[in-house]
């Protein structure tokens, strides 16, 4: 029951290959593990702790303001988290300051707590957030890892930005004389590898599970919906 | 002037939010399946972007800056931003229903479109003038919607094309981002 909280919103709903939500940072922060670990700890902490905060105080949060008492919850979280980078870790901050900052406008987490934290006990509530948070940080260093082993020849590098000068020791050099695919670090490399990586999961499922294929549409809230095309024609 | 101009061309073209700050995709992604509703919420949030960027800026120096509240601002700027919304939508509603009917549907979706609050924090964080704010961010927004036109001009053409099924829908449309991306990434070096 609780594992099945967790792994769902990790796995099956995985928000940002199945929904497509958190697009902005997974694009944007997923050019070095280094980073893409900093920003899904982050996103993990505001994820849990304003479901954690929102769901102990759902008795208390009248109904017709919900969505600004959740979105000053979210924004609280998101100024902690900057500080607390700000304070241990400057030079990864400095690095990925703007998507830090912009957690607070990720849909994945207000969906989150809209769908689910502010109807849910306390420790469920955690359970899911967690999951969500799990979900997003598997997407977000596997892009990263791809990217930086593609873009740079390197896996782990720069690590001790985040947890120390112990971790300068991580890096591991995968043996190209240089860059193999730089264009894997710029942007464009962003959204092809994104795609590519996509379409290789969908192709996966279908293979594995030869089900006619939901096909992923998006509506206005960037959630999939299958029947979006039948509802627009 | 020419520092004005040169913050235009880079935010429109150069450091394109879309494409080269990833900023605001929830609506690149989401809304441009036709090109009607990608006009309608490039117009929307090329309003909203502006006049929340301006309320920011506004707020940032007269209030937070003087009371040494700057770590505050992410909590100021969200709030500024959804009050813009909810004023813009008040006003449109009095004052043009028509353009109301169009751009209604799109106007609380914005709140939580993180290249309005990017602009703001950006503007913040780089200090920049009234005037320079005001550029920057009509800038941001032109780029935004031109990018959001051409996106959803290309994806009305991706709907008749024979792809393999893995790659309908989403990857096929992230792919066609990062052709789009590569394109622009021609423009550095303009400023």
């Amino acid at each position: 029951m609780s594992g099945g909280t967790f792994t769902d919103a990790a796995i099956r709903r995985n928000p940002a290959w199945i929904q497509l939500l958190g697009l902005c940072p997974l694009l944007a922060v997923s050019n070095s593990l280094v980073n893409a670990t900093g920003l899904a700890l982050a996103s993990g902490f505001v994820m849990v702790g304003s479901a954690l905060a929102i769901s102990t105080l759902r008795a208390w949060i009248p109904n017709r303001v919900r969505l600004p008492c959740f979105v000053l919850v979210i924004a609280t979280f998101t100024t902690l988290s900057v500080l607390l980078l700000e304070a241990y870790a400057f030079e990864l901050y400095l690095r990925v300051a703007l998507f830090v900052q912009i957690i607070v406008s990720n849909c994945m987490i207000l969906g989150r707590i809209e769908a689910f934290a502010s109807r849910q006990p306390p420790w469920r509530a955690c359970l899911d957030a967690l999951g969500t948070a799990a979900g997003f940080a598997i997407a977000l260093i596997g892009l990263g890892g791809v990217r930086e082993a593609l873009g740079q020849g390197t896996l782990l590098a720069g690590m001790e930005h985040l947890f120390g000068p112990g971790a300068a020791a991580w890096r591991i050099n995968l043996g190209f004389d240089s860059a193999p695919f730089l264009m894997a670090l710029l942007p464009p490399g962003a959204f092809l590898i994104a795609g590519l990586l996509l379409g290789l999961g969908n192709g996966l499922r279908n293979r594995l599970s030869p089900k006619p294929s939901l096909r992923t549409d998006f509506d206005e809230h960037g959630k999939t919906n299958p029947d979006i095309r039948e509802a627009e024609s | 002037m020419a520092d004005l101009a040169l913050i235009l061309v880079g935010a429109l073209l150069v450091n394109n939010f879309v494409l080269a700050q990833f900023l605001g995709l929830c609506p690149f992604m989401g809304v441009t399946k036709s090109f009607a509703p990608a006009l309608a919420m490039g117009l929307a949030t090329t309003f909203v972007l502006t006049l929340a960027a301006i309320a920011c800026h506004l707020i940032h120096h007269a209030l937070l800056v003087p009371l040494g509240l700057e770590w505050l601002r992410i909590i100021v700027f969200i709030v500024v931003i959804a009050s813009v919304v909810q004023f813009t939508e008040l006003y449109l509603r009095s004052a043009s229903p028509l353009l109301h009917q169009s751009l209604g549907l799109y106007l609380p979706l914005i709140t939580t479109n993180c290249a309005v609050l990017g602009v703001a924090l950006l503007v913040a964080g780089e200090g920049l003038s009234l005037p320079g704010t005001i550029v920057f961010a009509i800038g941001a927004a032109a780029g935004f919607s031109l990018v959001m036109m051409m996106f959803s001009a290309i994806r009305e053409r991706l709907e008749g094309a024979d792809l393999p099924q893995a790659f309908a829908g989403a990857p096929i449309a992230l792919v066609t981002a990062g052709l789009m991306s590569l394109g622009f990434l021609g423009f550095v070096g303009l400023d």
